[in-house]
């Protein structure tokens, strides 16, 4: 490590926490300041003026947009995102008894399809041309050029309707044992994870082939190497800073099909909140979930970056 | 920040925006034939269709497979065949008019921020940055639950959440065709920016930015289909792609042909798009040489 990586990390972080802060006054202004009246739609037509002016004080309607902003801001900082429109509890609570539940969902996933991915990935770039590399590459552009409820529809009809191998599209809340939670869990990682592998088996792919193009790469051949040392040895530790880029932004997609499948397979999640939030125009609720997710959405996008500058091994020795 | 992956395809420009049939490809012209296929009953939708798509059949709900009911019915009765053809309508005209709009907006700002450069490009492109650091699902999400969505909201959410990732491709291609000696040329005729944008440099990308425009309109029918799964699309009684398998997610169990069909159908247009990209003649070239 020396000063000229630490000033770049430094300067990427930067980078984010600027983008964070434009996108909360994004999500704000798109959520709280557009609309019009929220005061309004909740009364309905028919409410006298009175009650309005009341419910408008009460909401903080009377103060100009950037110092509600600011409020709105404040108070996400400090954990308190306001109360829900619809159930009147606080959107901590409401978050707070979700988020570990989706929290686990990601990790278990997360953790199924990276070393999937990542193998085959490396191999399909190993055997590039070769009917694993066509069918694994087929596979993949299948699975991205749908939508993920296709995916999880298929892996119902499949693993649950045919096989019966799996609960279908229930989630049991009651769960005893840990068998009964790893066939609840099941079906939602799979679909889940099915996603994520096409992703980044594909970005990974590309990495590893890259290198395998590289003119070092020709040299060690020439040298008498064996495949598995070209693989391992040399071409592997160059590509390391390109496929944990790759991971971290295939990771980024989890956010978006985790969406999809809390729904579908309902899920309690805090995407599924989020959801019934937005059909309900709940709009604290939504604003504080899309915050969250803009925010894990931000910071695997920062981490990607930073993998890429601390694996340049331009940067690493001078 | 590289928060998604765009592919820019290559700056070879083809003689034709669309090359003639018998330089494509045999998987190319399968995919053109399938978008072919529901850019037809998209636009013939409502005079083909052999059921009405609200009335109900005597037939019950969920009826299997017959010869009055090609595709069985749905969770209310409705003939499926009808319903996916009206609903083609639907998935195809909104996500081609999103597409069309925001691909436009792109293509217009980006060749503005080329052209002019200096703060205009670099306010420009900070704004629209961080515009793409929001997912789109997300984007959309909040916009549907601040306005909405009825079909015309609709159309210009999904043009708003794509009109940053037009702008970048639009803009990067413009770079380079700016720097052109002709387009210098042109400026020392003492040729206005408006002429330069829309006579020099616009001809000259036409060709990728088309092929960028295929991938959006995958994009948007994606997300469109997922909006309406999650119910936050195409409101009822009228029903897109998306909508159906919704609707007859109940169907499921038994594997009803009601949810595989606009489930398929969906497969089916985006991988036809796909298809018809990848094998763009003049591409393949270029396809090989990646190889």
């Amino acid at each position: 490590m020396n000063l000229q990586i630490l000033r770049l990390i430094a300067g990427r972080l930067a980078v984010g926490v600027v983008s964070l802060l434009i996108v909360s006054a994004i999500v704000f202004a798109i959520t709280g300041l557009l609309p019009g009246d929220a005061a309004q739609e909740q009364l309905g037509q028919e409410a006298t003026p009175e009650a309005l002016a009341a419910l408008r004080q009460q909401m903080g309607l009377t103060q100009s947009g950037p110092e509600r902003y600011w409020q709105w801001l404040n108070g996400l900082l400090r954990g308190n995102p306001g109360q829900s429109i619809v159930s009147s509890a606080p959107v901590a609570d409401l978050i707070g008894s979700r988020l570990p539940n989706s929290l686990m969902l990601a990790g278990v996933t997360a953790l199924v399809s990276v070393p999937l991915a990542l193998l085959l990935g490396i191999l399909s770039a190993v055997w590039r041309g070769s009917w694993f590399d066509r069918a694994a590459s087929m596979g993949a552009v299948a699975v991205v050029s749908v939508p993920e409820f296709l995916v999880a529809t298929l892996a119902v009809l499949v693993f649950a309707v045919h096989l019966r191998w799996l609960p279908a599209l229930s989630y049991s809340v009651d769960i005893s044992s840990p068998g009964q939670m790893l066939r609840s869990f099941a079906m939602p990682v799979m679909s889940l994870s099915c996603v994520i592998i096409a992703q980044m088996m594909r970005m990974t792919r590309a990495a590893v082939i890259d290198q395998l193009r590289a003119p070092y790469i020709e040299m060690v051949k020439l040298k008498g190497a064996s495949p598995a040392r070209i693989v391992l040895a040399h071409a592997l530790p160059n590509a390391i800073g390109p496929i944990a880029n790759a991971v971290a932004l295939s990771l980024s997609y989890l956010l978006g099909g985790v969406i999809i499948i809390e729904t579908i397979f309902n899920y309690p999640g805090i995407a599924k909140l989020m959801v019934d939030g937005v059909s309900q125009r709940d709009m604290p609720l939504v604003q504080a979930c899309a915050m969250i997710f803009c925010a894990a959405y931000l910071i695997l996008v920062t981490l990607a970056d930073l993998c890429g500058i601390v694996a340049n091994p331009r940067l690493r020795h001078q | 920040m590289s928060t998604a992956i765009e592919t820019i395809p290559p700056a070879a420009v083809p003689a034709r925006l669309v090359p003639r049939l018998s330089r494509w490809s045999r998987t190319g012209l399968l995919g053109l034939a399938v978008l072919v296929f529901w850019l037809f009953i998209a636009a013939a939708g409502p005079w083909i269709l052999p059921h009405g798509s609200g009335d109900m059949s005597t037939a019950g709900v969920f009826d299997a497979i017959s010869w009055t009911h090609w595709l069985g019915t749905d969770y209310l009765g409705r003939d499926i065949l009808s319903r996916v053809m009206d609903g083609a309508r639907y998935t195809v005209g909104v996500a081609l008019a999103a597409t069309v709009m925001a691909c436009a907006a792109g293509t217009l700002l980006g060749l503005l921020a080329a052209v002019n450069g200096g703060w205009f490009d670099t306010v420009l492109s900070r704004l629209l940055d961080t515009l793409v650091s929001i997912p789109s699902k997300m984007l959309a999400l909040i916009i549907v639950a601040a306005f909405g969505s009825s079909i015309p909201l609709l159309i210009v959410t999904v043009a708003v959440v794509y009109t940053p990732g037009a702008y970048r491709i639009a803009r990067a291609l413009a770079v380079n065709i700016n720097a052109m000696d002709y387009v210098t040329v042109a400026r020392a005729r003492g040729e206005g920016r408006t002429y330069i944008m829309l006579r020099e440099v616009l001809p000259n990308i036409a060709g990728p930015l088309l092929a960028d425009m295929g991938l959006r309109f995958v994009y948007a029918v994606l997300l469109l289909a997922s909006l309406s799964f999650l119910g936050l699309g195409v409101q009822p009684p009228v029903a897109d792609w998306g909508s159906l398998v919704r609707e007859n997610i109940g169907a499921l169990p038994t594997g009803g042909a009601a949810v595989i069909a606009p489930a398929l159908a969906i497969a089916t247009l985006t991988i036809a798009v796909n298809l018809v990209i990848d094998n763009l003649p003049g591409r393949a070239q270029a396809n090989q040489e990646n190889r």
